[in-house]
């Protein structure tokens, strides 16, 4: 049994020390949101946060997860109450068929966490590990940018609910 | 005359002699600048033009990532200080325009700029000046018929005196031949020879250089330091556990790995993938010559290859009693691609064959532990996830040092720790960008396909 901290909360997982994360996410806790992809860590569709880092879950094995903290697209916003990264999303519709997208989030919210104003380039060269075969690029980057905006100004009036 | 008067009289002869030769060493005449609407050249020759410049990995050092071809304002560092690469688009003021192919030529044998200015030896002309008068005339018709890109590089920052260029005259003085042709060697052999101490300027990393930044001629090939990554010895002292012949370098160089040996990154990356695109018979020409470099196995080297070879199969799953951490994250994490069994490029080499394993420092291993290997546009490269997100360094220097501990026979390494924070600092935000880099303009039909 490994503890494993995940959206603020221990779960007790019965996996061996080289499963991947993804597997566990997936698996035993039933969050979906990161999706498999290549399973070689080359298309960042599995892309979750540990420690504020954007982090291949299919190839990060438990072992390396002692005491960290790992968030999901689950751990940052719900449907009622989505997320500024998600809410941008959604006012962007940004997704085509949807797959990779949940990662992109992840990174694009690691970035911002890190980088409160990213430029264009900043923002194209961080997603750059991300494949998406469908046409919403630009709204990709659209998003991105509407999520910077809305997080900047959660940060001027905290009561507004985004302070995730 | 007085007899003080002839003691200065000579003195005055000595002072003048003396400033007359140092004026001989030092002193270039500016050669006429031309008009470059005038020049028009054949399109044979501007391709075998641009083969020759991607021999000779010109973007490497002229071509800044995101930026123009050959636009310049590379910085390269060096012990003495920043050298800024020079815009050698045909521009008329910030670039190479107005230089006639005299010019170029002398800048390629001599390092003396078209104005009579030396130039610094980071352009590596005491490699260039190997080079055909016929070779520097297509790469003048390549460069000559690029797209001009108006951008002047920024003022090298020396520190004195090596700001100094009348001294980069001096340090000519101290240069060697490098290349002779061998009659007694056949016609590969010698184009091989040609191209390894000429255009592809192989020893400038490979080779160790003295306290005055030369190649030091006795230890050719011995290895060196490039981009803090290390540059292997490609000679006797070769730290491959396999030892290298001839058909492997020229899998190596043409495909970018080889099954015995692993894959090529890091500042090698591009020259593979520039030796992707030329014609086959170079490349096997350089790896011929090389063959020879390396020379033949030890007996010692032979039989330390046999058993590595024949462990491999036997090694899968073999567990160790020493540093638990690290080998718990070696099987969890390393071992699913690199005892995997699928081919290169995209499985993972077996690390008992892995040269940065047996190389002298960790900083290979640590680099591309943290940074991975980022697929290449266009090619059929070898990929690798960088684990600089998911591991700590207390993590990496743990499966480092069982890395060490299990795949070589060599002495264990010192300071991984500073190593593996020194790769933090350095490697990760250069690799990211090196995957964006900018090839220059390929011939895809010569590519192989994938």
């Amino acid at each position: 049994m490994i503890t494993l901290k995940v959206n603020g909360r221990d779960h007790r997982v019965d996996a061996e020390p080289d499963t991947p994360l993804l597997y566990v996410l997936r698996d035993h806790l039933a969050l979906n949101a990161a999706k498999f992809g290549c399973g070689l860590g080359q298309c960042g569709a599995c892309t979750v946060i540990v420690d504020g880092k954007a982090v291949l879950s299919c190839v990060t094995p438990l072992v390396l997860l002692e005491g960290k903290q790992v968030t999901t697209l689950e751990g940052l916003g719900t449907t009622a109450d989505p997320a500024p990264i998600q809410r941008a999303f959604l006012d962007e519709q940004a997704a085509q068929c949807g797959y990779c997208i949940a990662g992109m989030m992840m990174r694009a919210q690691a970035l911002l966490m890190r980088n409160a104003s990213p430029s264009d380039d900043e923002i194209r060269g961080e997603l750059e590990p991300h494949l998406c075969r469908c046409g919403t690029h630009m709204r990709i980057l659209r998003a991105i940018r509407r999520a910077a905006g809305l997080m900047n100004r959660a940060e001027l009036a905290p009561e507004s609910g985004a302070d995730r | 005359m007085t007899r003080s008067g002839v003691i200065a009289g000579v003195l005055a002869a000595l002072v003048l002699g003396g400033a007359a030769a140092v004026f001989a060493v030092v002193w270039r005449p500016a050669i006429d600048a031309i008009d470059p609407a005038q020049r028009t050249f054949a399109n044979d020759l501007v391709k075998h033009g641009r083969t020759l410049a991607v021999i000779g990995n010109c973007s490497n050092c002229h071509t800044a990532p995101g930026a123009k071809d050959f636009a310049g304002a590379v910085a390269v560092p060096t012990p003495f200080g920043t050298v800024f690469s020079s815009n050698i688009t045909p521009d008329a003021d910030t670039g190479i325009g107005r230089w006639s192919e005299a010019a170029f030529r002398r800048a390629m044998r001599d390092g003396v700029d078209r104005e009579g200015r030396h130039l610094y030896p980071t352009f590596p002309y005491d490699h260039f000046t190997n080079v055909s008068d016929e070779d520097d005339r297509a790469l003048y018709a390549y460069l000559m018929t690029r797209e001009p890109v108006r951008s002047a590089a920024p003022a090298n920052r020396l520190s004195f005196p090596f700001d100094q260029r009348p001294l980069i005259a001096g340090w000519k003085l101290l240069r060697s031949a490098t290349y002779h042709p061998d009659s007694s060697k056949g016609a590969e052999w010698n184009r091989g020879a040609y191209l390894v101490e000429g255009l592809a300027h192989c020893g400038a990393c490979h080779t160790p250089r003295n306290a005055l930044g030369g190649e030091r001629a006795s230890a050719s090939f011995s290895g060196g330091d490039v981009d803090n990554w290390q540059a292997y010895a490609i000679n006797a002292h070769s730290p491959s556990p396999v030892p290298w012949d001839a058909d492997a370098l020229f899998g190596y160089l043409r495909n970018g790995w080889h099954p015995d040996h692993g894959t090529a990154r890091g500042p090698m990356a591009q020259v593979v993938a520039n030796l992707s695109s030329v014609d086959p018979d170079d490349v096997r020409a350089i790896a011929t010559y090389m063959a020879g470099v390396f020379g033949q196995p030890s007996p010692d080297h032979r039989r330390g290859a046999e058993t590595v070879l024949a462990e491999l199969k036997a090694m899968a799953g073999r567990a160790s009693e020493t540093n638990a951490a690290g080998a718990a994250i070696y099987a969890a994490t390393c071992a699913s691609c690199h005892e995997s069994g699928r081919a290169l490029p995209y499985g993972g080499i077996n690390l008992a064959l892995s040269t940065a394993v047996c190389g002298s420092d960790p900083r290979n291993l640590a680099n591309i532990v943290l940074a991975g290997i980022s697929p290449r546009e266009g090619e059929r490269s070898p990929i690798m996830p960088g684990f600089a997100s998911s591991m700590t360094d207390d993590q990496i220097v743990a499966v480092l040092i069982y890395l060490r501990t299990r795949f070589s026979n060599e002495p264990a390494w010192t300071g991984v720790d500073q190593v593996v924070a020194e790769a933090r600092r350095t490697q990760v935000a250069a690799l990211r960008t090196a995957a964006a880099s900018r090839q220059p303009p390929a011939d895809l039909a010569q590519r192989d396909k994938p």
